[in-house]
């Protein structure tokens, strides 16, 4: 493989890891908008949340990382459960700005939480992928990384399957599409949406997890809810999978933009993406045409 | 209760139509006029503070209160005029028109700005604001020629026709000024023909636009104003912080107004006023009540997030209205005493109404 080509192919699996990353908290942000259109600002909040505990759960009381990734995510799962179940219940029916506003206030409030739980320093621990490369062909790759995009396909595959094969899926299918319909149909409404979140949560806990080696655990991880934003719009508002596609195509055009353009585009490329696609192209890769109701 | 029984034309324009309520602002503005002389140093210059972000926060009102639309990236306008100003300041450009030229600039990037919103609205426009406003953070880091980058770029003195108002009485006689004119201007322009279509277009663009609105129109029009507006907030504060660093106006400056036109009520200039207030004095009453409070809890890092947040959660759960709300309510409880009723302003029950189209 000549070196050019070699560059070629391993910036687009590093994209592929940070973008299967991207592709997860778009995914969580998908499935809350979908299920009660409230654009969850909090999520990336609850992402970082829960690297903290993970944190506090390996290093601080020892425990071994699957346990503690376990507990992480239940934890999160619940949390989320709760947020839903007993905050964004009761404003239901209030304009979309009135979720934008609650999200963010709880987004706040587990951003002092934490902070004041476990102070501002970042910190990290050992996962057993860590510091481990493969070789694969001329390329080398991170372990974590590959476990990232191994992660993120295999949850994508059993939310799939979850969503089409079963009876509880379709479920949610239904009260996402139209929730007095699926009520009038049997399906508990209420319950089905504080599923969704709580299973949100949960993905949003394993993106923690898996991106705190790679980010350090912070407070300033929660950021990444805005990458996802971008990936979501790229590949279409209230796709699921457009949000994996954009995810993913979104990390690369990170990495690429790292290497090939000026510096400073890097961090700036996320942003660049969403604003063009809405102004140019609302639609993103796998979107149906968007308009409002009179 | 109070019948308008107006005379006269005259009558049915005033501002102030009772003369409680002439009363009332004058004693307000002696009040403000006198506090220089009366409160320690500290908190004049706190309070100047307060009326720039009373500034801001009208600004953004306009936008998010009256037009409904959403924008969370405010602090991209509060950084173009401040930048604006302060190089236009260091070119040797004099100091109101410095101001006005800060402004004027804010208000043409608002125009650049505002033209997406007839394209995306909602949700979708809260995320365009969002993405410049980390845009032109990074732009202003980057651009080192202007902007001084990381570095920061030192801001020079008000000057005025000879007499430099950089004290901080002169300055906050600047502010108040600042505040009252801007104040007096959107009044009048949120009651006009102008107000009127920017509340049309919240309340239905299809009704707007059949009664002849031009909603497109009108949509960038609000913004211009509302980035207008923000700028000249923007060019004041370069004056309050003296040293601009990109830092200074990220995300969470964006979201402290947003916070303010939320929690003083949508849709009233009183309101912006009153969750400027509220929101830039909070820091200050925390640190105040730090020391009341055992170490567990005083000492931690990030409790000022949590109040933030908090603060904002009870007022979208439980007074979607905000200050200005629990203002009138309380003003209907005086004219009506005896005659208030607890539920008197009390929403119908709601259902889960979709934005979608289907």
């Amino acid at each position: 493989m000549s070196p050019a080509l070699a560059q070629l192919a391993q910036l687009t699996i590093n994209g592929m890891a940070i973008g299967a990353i991207y592709a997860l908290v778009a995914l969580g942000l998908v499935l809350t908008y979908k299920a009660t259109e409230v654009l969850n600002f909090a999520h990336g909040d609850v992402l970082m949340a829960s690297s903290f505990v993970g944190w506090g759960l390996i290093v601080g009381l020892g425990w071994p990382f699957w346990l503690a990734a376990l507990a992480t995510v239940a934890l999160a799962a619940a949390l989320s459960w709760l947020i839903d179940a007993r905050v964004m219940r009761l404003i239901v029916g209030q304009p979309q700005f009135a979720g934008v506003m609650l999200t963010i206030a709880i987004a706040f409030m587990l951003r002092g939480l934490v902070s004041m739980a476990f102070g501002p320093e970042s910190r990290n621990y050992p996962t057993p992928w860590s510091g481990q490369k493969t070789q694969l062909g001329a390329l080398v790759v991170a372990d974590l990384s590959l476990v990232i995009v191994a992660a993120a396909l295999a949850i994508t595959l059993v939310l799939f399957w979850f969503l089409k094969k079963t009876a509880l899926g379709v479920a949610i299918q239904a009260a996402s599409q139209n929730q007095l319909a699926a009520y009038l149909s049997g399906i508990r409404v209420k319950r089905v949406t504080s599923l969704v979140w709580g299973i949100s949560g949960g993905i949003a806990a394993v993106c923690g997890l898996l991106l705190a080696p790679i980010a350090l655990v912070d407070i300033g991880l929660w950021i990444v809810v805005l990458k996802a934003l971008a990936a979501v719009v790229l590949g279409g508002f209230g796709s699921v999978p457009g949000a994996i596609l954009g995810g993913l195509l979104l990390g690369v055009i990170e990495q690429f933009s790292g290497v090939y353009l000026p510096d400073g585009f890097k961090d700036a490329m996320a942003y660049l993406v969403l604003i063009g696609v809405l102004i140019l192209w609302p639609r993103g890769l796998l979107g149906e045409a968007h308009g409002r109701r009179v | 209760m109070r019948f308008h029984y107006d005379t006269s034309y005259r009558d049915g324009q005033a501002l102030l139509r009772y003369p409680v309520g002439r009363i009332a602002y004058l004693v307000l503005l002696v009040v403000l006029l006198a506090v220089p002389w009366v409160l320690p140093k500290y908190y004049v210059g706190e309070i100047s503070y307060l009326f720039i972000m009373c500034i801001a926060s009208l600004g953004l009102m306009v936008l998010v209160g009256y037009t409904g639309q959403v924008s969370l990236g405010h602090s991209a306008f509060i950084a173009i005029g401040a930048y604006a100003h302060t190089w236009l300041l260091a070119q040797g450009v004099p100091f109101a028109l410095s101001m006005l030229l800060a402004a004027c600039f804010s208000g043409a990037i608002g125009l650049v700005i505002g033209l997406p919103a007839i394209r995306v609205s909602g949700l979708y426009l809260a995320m365009v604001t969002l993405a410049f406003a980390i845009l032109t953070e990074h732009t202003i880091g980057h651009w080192k020629g202007v902007t001084g980058g990381f570095n920061g770029l030192s801001v020079g003195n008000p000057v005025v026709a000879g007499v430099d108002l950089s004290g901080l009485r002169p300055f906050y006689f600047l502010c108040l000024g600042v505040l009252v004119l801007v104040l007096a201007g959107l009044v009048n322009v949120m009651r006009a023909k102008t107000g009127r279509a920017f509340v049309g277009v919240r309340d239905s663009e299809a009704a707007a636009y059949s009664l002849g609105i031009w909603v497109a129109g009108y949509k960038v029009l609000a913004f211009v104003i509302s980035a207008m507006v923000t700028g000249l907030a923007g060019a004041l504060l370069a004056h309050h912080v003296r040293f601009l660093t990109p830092e200074g106006f990220g995300l969470i400056l964006s979201l402290e107004l947003v916070l303010m036109v939320t929690i003083g009520g949508l849709g009233s200039l009183r309101g912006a006023i009153l969750g400027a207030v509220l929101i830039s004095m909070l820091p200050t009453f925390i640190s105040r009540i730090k020391p009341m409070l055992p170490d567990q809890i005083s000492k931690q890092f990030g409790l000022e997030t949590f109040v933030f947040g908090l603060v904002l959660a009870l007022f979208v759960l439980f007074e979607p209205k905000g200050l200005n709300g629990r203002w009138i309510k309380f003003k209907t409880f005086l004219e009506t005493f005896p005659l208030y009723r607890k539920d008197m302003f009390k929403r119908g029950k709601s259902y889960m109404k979709s934005e979608r189209y289907k």
